[in-house]
Order: structure tokens, then C-alpha cells, then sequence
């Protein structure tokens, strides 16, 4: 880590000084006639330069682990925790990644993860986004209790009643199936608030218009509403498909048998059973946050909407 | 609720088709609403009311359910493992919230201009709350290893001669899991803390400024009262998800060693799904929503008291 500070420490500077000859040279030749204005200028970019400086260090030591994580995966297993810590493998040893398919039935993970993941996002934005217009576009007695209701169970915690969720999955025959995760987060109410969050910033003159074109009202949702709601259904899709995909207790509580595990499960399991084969655990711990981090540079803004939005309008 | 006087001031200007255009309209609104009611009725809000009803009966899966009073209560006030669960989580809620809350903050000012390239910075310190737990976990459990993990050597080399023992200690599991979560959720209030800071106006800043406020004044008297909203929200998120605390525990210690950083929904999962006492752990589910609600509550009564 110390090798790390330092070079880091050597790099921020570095960073600033080649900022500020870059900055300058388009900033110099207007000469402004207001003193006042040109020191405040000045004073904001030296600021601009330290926040630089302070920005760097801190992205890195907070993405430390990440890099640990690959660079340990690319090592032997007693090469993982050594004194002192190599940052950069001495030999890379790529055959972790091809062994790994091997050592556990880590394709049939994915696929799993995968399988569940895709079904639950698409019957929760579906079934979501409907519910949505129902308590935004349609007027109806009883609508705005029903409402609270689903907003007052986002507030209970989840733990607080699994346990009568499990009973009525054994009750069921449901549990050991996919279709007992399915079927307990596929509703969420989550995702119905994050809808109509949205869907009350479309003003109602929209509806009303295609109401007098004959639009009839599920016309109006798949024509008008859905069409013009894509960032937020964008944001919905990708929180779900990461929670699913990264929900650890879910699959834990009622997936048992090895055929049905997800990722998450199957990394937890190895770890478990071969707690000495560093390298590998570190190989495994990439492979499952590499689909994460494809579908997050993809959707970035889209995450970032959705939590702004489902956050700070509530 | 604004739409429910907007539903009544509409409502006599429909005139004579107005009944049978309500029932049309209820009609049309179930029937967008039923797909997802039905499974939230069934697998949410039901459970959520049987988990009340159950902590006052005595049921594991083969007798029938017996009504029992308030005996699963007492069991609980009566066994230490309760207290110990319940210590472990409001410690954890202790270090957890105001961490993540003064760092989210922290990171959203500097992240709070328009500079080149600070999108990556907010998206790099995003990451860690959408990467998969189990990774999380797995990586710092290493990143933690007592005799050769990097932290330790860390600490080492800038001169801590006993560096903690961290998740094999007793003492120090409980901070280690504190400082990984922290890690792990900061992007996540920051991303909130950007929104509320972008929403302060700029005109404030520009009138103390020509009041004559420095920086920390400006902080202090424009900044932070009108993140007020956002902190409030904030802190209601976090300390609800700090009592909920659950998968990283799992994945991290296991509660342990010993039953040192156990924490109040394990104890539920211990109890209810691995040894059948459905009663006596609905009783503790029950105490969980109190505290949650209670918290909760708390918050927006002193919320309401500042704002008036």
C-alpha cells in the first residue's frame, strides 16, 4: 500500500502542473479589464487544481481493491498475500481463467444468474410501468390508499417477513425453484414508486389529447407514456437486472441444489471449500462482477438518473 | 395529496355520465394495476401481515399454529442472544451512518463542479455499491488478513505496531465489516448529495459572497441548510438500511467469531428459516420494524420541528 501512496503522491502533482499549463494557455491572452474578476479567476483554478490532486488520490485508494482483485487473479495462489505486496504479478498467470470453468460449474452459474435475472427485469418493468400509469393517469376511488400501501411495505424491512414468505413458498413446493424467486421479486413496489415518480412529471395534457384522438388507455400507455418514459425504464431495468443479478440472500434462503445456483452463490460456496486457493477465488470474484461493470459503463446515466429520481422526488 | 383535490374539484364538472365514468375509470385503472397487485398482495403485503399475526403465536412446520400471547416476547427479553444481536446492529448503525454520511457528503462538494473527466470520478466511486457483495466481501476478507493482507502491512510501514486482528478478532470484525460497507455505500448518498447540491441556487452563493462570506461561512450558512431536505432523506435511508444489515454480514463473518458481529437479521434467519420457530422469530421481525418505524418517525418529527 505504501508503494501505492507514494506513487500516487508522486502522480498528483504531475497531474496538476500538466492541468494548469493546459488550462492556462487558452485562459491568458483575454485579458480582462476587471481586476477583481481575473484574481477570482485564479483563485478558482488553483482551487480546481487541488480538487484534481485530492480527486485522483481518493479515486485510487478506493479503487485499490478493485486492482487487488485483478492482479491477484493473475497470480499463483501463494503469490496472492505476500510481504510485500506485489501490485503487479510477477508471472501472469493467465490459466486461472481458463481453469476455472473447470474447478466449479461456473457457465452454469452464469447461466442461472443470467436466466433469473432477465426474467424478473422484464415482469417487473412490465408489470411495474403498467401499475405506474394506473396510480399516475387514471382517477379512481381508493387509488391514492392503495398507494400508500405499496409505499408503506417499501418501508418494512424485507427480513422482518421472509420468514412467512418461506412458509408460504414450502407450502407452495416452491422452494429449491427458480420460480419462488421469480414470483417473490418480480412485484416489487419498488419499481411501481419509480415508474410513477416519472410518469407525474408527463403532463396530463398529453393523455388528454390522445383521449380526444381515441386513443383508448392502454393506447395511451403504449403509444404515448411508454415511448416518452425510456430514461426511467432504462433506470428501472438496470437496477433490477443488477440488484437480481448481485442478490445474495434470495438465492442462499431458497435455491439448494448445485444445478440451481446463481454466480453469487456458487463464488460464496467455493470460497467456503477451498478457502487457501487465493488466485482462484480472486479469478472467480472478476468473472462475476464483469458483467456488472459492461452493463453499468453502458448505463451509467441511467443508474444515476434513477436513484436521483426514485431518491429525491419522493 | 394534491391529485385527490383535483379528483373532487373535477368531479362535478363531468356532470351526468359521472358515475358511470367512475366505475369505467376504476375499472380501467385495476386493470392496469391488477398484474403487479396480485403478486404484491400475495408475496408482500400478506407476508408482511402474517409476520404480525405469527409473533403472537407458537408455530414450526408440523403442529398447527397456537396463540400464545406475548410469550414469544418474553422468551426474547429473556435471551442473551437477542441482546447481543441487538447491541451488534446499533453498533454497526453507530459507525455506518455518520461515516457514510460526512464522506457522501464530502465526495459530492468535490465532485460538485464542472471540471474535465468528473464524470469518471463520480462514476469510479459509484462502482462499489452496484459490484456484486460476495466480491465485495471476499476481496476485503483478504484485504483484512491478520498476518500478510495489505491493510495490515499498511498499517505497518506507517508505524502501528500491533495492527488489529480485523475479521479474526472479536473486537475488530464489527469495524472491518463497518469500514467495507462504507466503502461499498458512499457513491450511492453521494449520487443523493449531488442532486440536493445542484439544486441549491446559484444566486445564494453570489448574495454571501457579497455579504462578504468566506468559504467555511458559505458552507456553513448557504450549504448545509439547504441540503436539509437531502440530509434528512439521507439519513432516514441510511439508518433504515443499517438495521437492516444482513448478506454483507453473512458473507463477511458469519456473525462471528463467537457471535461477535451477529446482528439482528441473522438472528431472524437463524431462528425462523434454519430452525423452524416461526413464532418466536416473527416476534423479533416485529421488534426490527419497530425500531425501524420508530427511527423513522423520529427523524421526520424533528424534521418538521427545524423547519418550522
Amino acid at each position: 500500500m505504501t508503494n501505492m501512496a507514494e506513487k500516487l503522491k508522486a502522480e498528483a502533482p504531475l497531474l496538476g502542473t500538466e492541468l494548469t499549463t493546459g488550462r492556462r494557455g487558452p485562459g491568458s491572452p483575454q485579458k480582462s479589464g476587471r481586476l477583481r474578476h481575473k484574481t477570482r479567476e485564479q483563485k478558482s483554478r488553483t482551487i480546481n487544481i487541488v480538487v484534481y490532486g485530492v480527486l485522483v488520490v481518493l479515486v485510487f485508494a478506493l479503487l485499490v481493491p478493485f486492482f487487488w482483485m485483478i492482479s491477484s487473479s493473475l497470480k499463483e495462489n501463494n503469490q496472492v498475500l505476500t510481504v510485500p505486496i506485489q501490485w503487479i504479478p510477477q508471472e501472469f498467470v493467465w490459466s486461472n481463467y481458463t481453469e476455472i470453468w473447470t474447478r466449479i460449474p461456473m457457465m452454469g452459474y452464469l447461466q442461472n444468474s443470467l436466466y433469473l435475472a432477465v426474467i424478473i427485469t422484464c415482469l417487473q418493468v412490465l408489470t411495474g410501468s403498467l401499475a405506474a400509469y394506473g396510480f399516475s393517469k387514471v382517477r379512481f376511488p381508493g387509488r391514492d390508499v392503495l398507494f400508500l400501501a405499496y409505499i408503506g411495505t417499501i418501508a418494512v424491512p424485507w427480513q422482518a417477513y421472509m420468514v412467512p414468505q418461506y412458509i408460504m413458498m414450502q407450502q407452495l413446493g416452491l422452494t429449491n425453484s427458480f420460480t419462488s424467486l421469480i414470483l417473490l421479486q418480480a412485484f416489487g413496489a419498488f419499481g411501481v414508486f419509480l415508474m410513477r415518480q416519472y410518469y407525474m412529471t408527463i403532463p396530463d395534457e398529453l393523455c388528454e389529447a390522445a383521449r380526444i384522438d381515441g386513443l383508448s388507455e392502454y393506447g395511451i400507455w403504449a403509444r404515448v407514456i411508454l415511448p416518452l418514459s425510456k430514461p426511467a425504464l432504462a433506470s428501472l431495468a438496470l437496477l433490477t437486472f443488477v440488484n437480481t443479478w448481485n442478490d445474495y440472500m434470495g438465492p442462499f434462503i431458497y435455491l439448494t441444489s448445485n444445478r440451481l445456483w446463481t454466480v453469487q452463490l456458487g463464488l460464496r460456496s467455493f470460497v467456503g471449500q477451498f478457502d487457501a486457493e487465493y488466485a482462484m477465488i480472486m479469478t472467480g470474484s472478476v468473472i462475476s462482477v464483469v458483467p456488472i461493470l459492461i452493463i453499468f459503463l453502458i448505463g451509467q446515466r441511467y443508474f444515476i438518473q434513477g436513484i436521483a429520481t426514485s431518491g429525491m422526488k419522493g | 395529496m394534491t391529485t385527490e383535490t383535483t379528483t373532487q374539484a373535477t368531479a362535478p364538472l363531468l356532470g351526468r355520465g359521472n358515475r358511470k365514468q367512475a366505475r369505467r375509470n376504476a375499472l380501467i385503472g385495476w386493470s392496469f394495476i391488477l398484474p403487479n397487485f396480485l403478486g404484491f398482495l400475495a408475496f408482500t403485503l400478506i407476508p408482511v401481515l402474517a409476520a404480525f399475526a405469527l409473533s403472537f403465536m407458537e408455530w414450526d412446520s408440523f403442529s398447527a399454529p397456537k396463540w400464545v400471547g406475548l410469550e414469544n416476547f418474553q422468551r426474547m427479553l429473556g435471551s442473551d442472544s437477542f441482546w447481543i444481536a441487538l447491541r451488534n446492529t446499533l453498533l454497526y448503525a453507530l459507525g455506518h451512518v455518520p461515516l457514510t454520511m460526512g464522506l457522501a457528503l464530502v465526495l459530492a462538494m468535490l465532485l460538485n463542479r464542472k471540471l474535465k473527466g468528473i464524470g469518471f470520478f463520480r462514476v469510479a466511486i459509484f462502482f462499489p455499491y452496484i459490484t456484486s457483495l460476495v466480491a465485495v466481501a471476499v476481496v476485503w476478507n483478504m484485504l483484512f488478513s491478520p498476518e500478510t493482507g495489505p491493510i495490515n502491512q499498511f498499517l505497518q510501514t506507517v508505524g502501528v505496531a500491533n495492527p488489529p486482528g480485523w475479521t479474526s478478532s472479536s473486537d475488530w470484525a464489527l469495524p472491518a465489516v463497518i469500514i467495507t460497507s462504507v466503502w461499498r455505500d458512499m457513491g450511492y448518498y453521494m449520487i443523493l448529495y449531488l442532486a440536493g447540491l445542484q439544486a441549491v441556487p446559484a444566486e445564494l452563493y453570489e448574495a454571501a459572497e457579497v455579504d462578504g462570506a468566506n468559504a467555511w461561512q458559505r458552507f456553513w450558512n448557504v450549504t448545509i441548510p439547504s441540503l436539509r431536505p437531502t440530509t434528512f432523506f439521507v439519513l432516514v435511508m441510511l439508518t433504515v438500511s443499517s438495521f437492516k444489515v444482513f448478506d454483507l454480514i453473512v458473507v463477511m463473518t458469519d456473525g462471528g467469531p463467537g457471535r461477535s458481529t451477529t446482528v439482528l437479521s441473522q438472528l431472524i434467519y437463524q431462528e425462523g428459516i434454519g430452525e423452524g420457530k416461526f413464532g418466536y422469530s416473527s416476534a423479533i421481525s416485529l421488534v426490527l420494524f419497530l425500531i425501524v418505524l420508530t427511527v423513522t418517525v423520529l427523524q421526520f418529527k424533528i424534521q418538521q420541528r427545524r423547519e418550522r
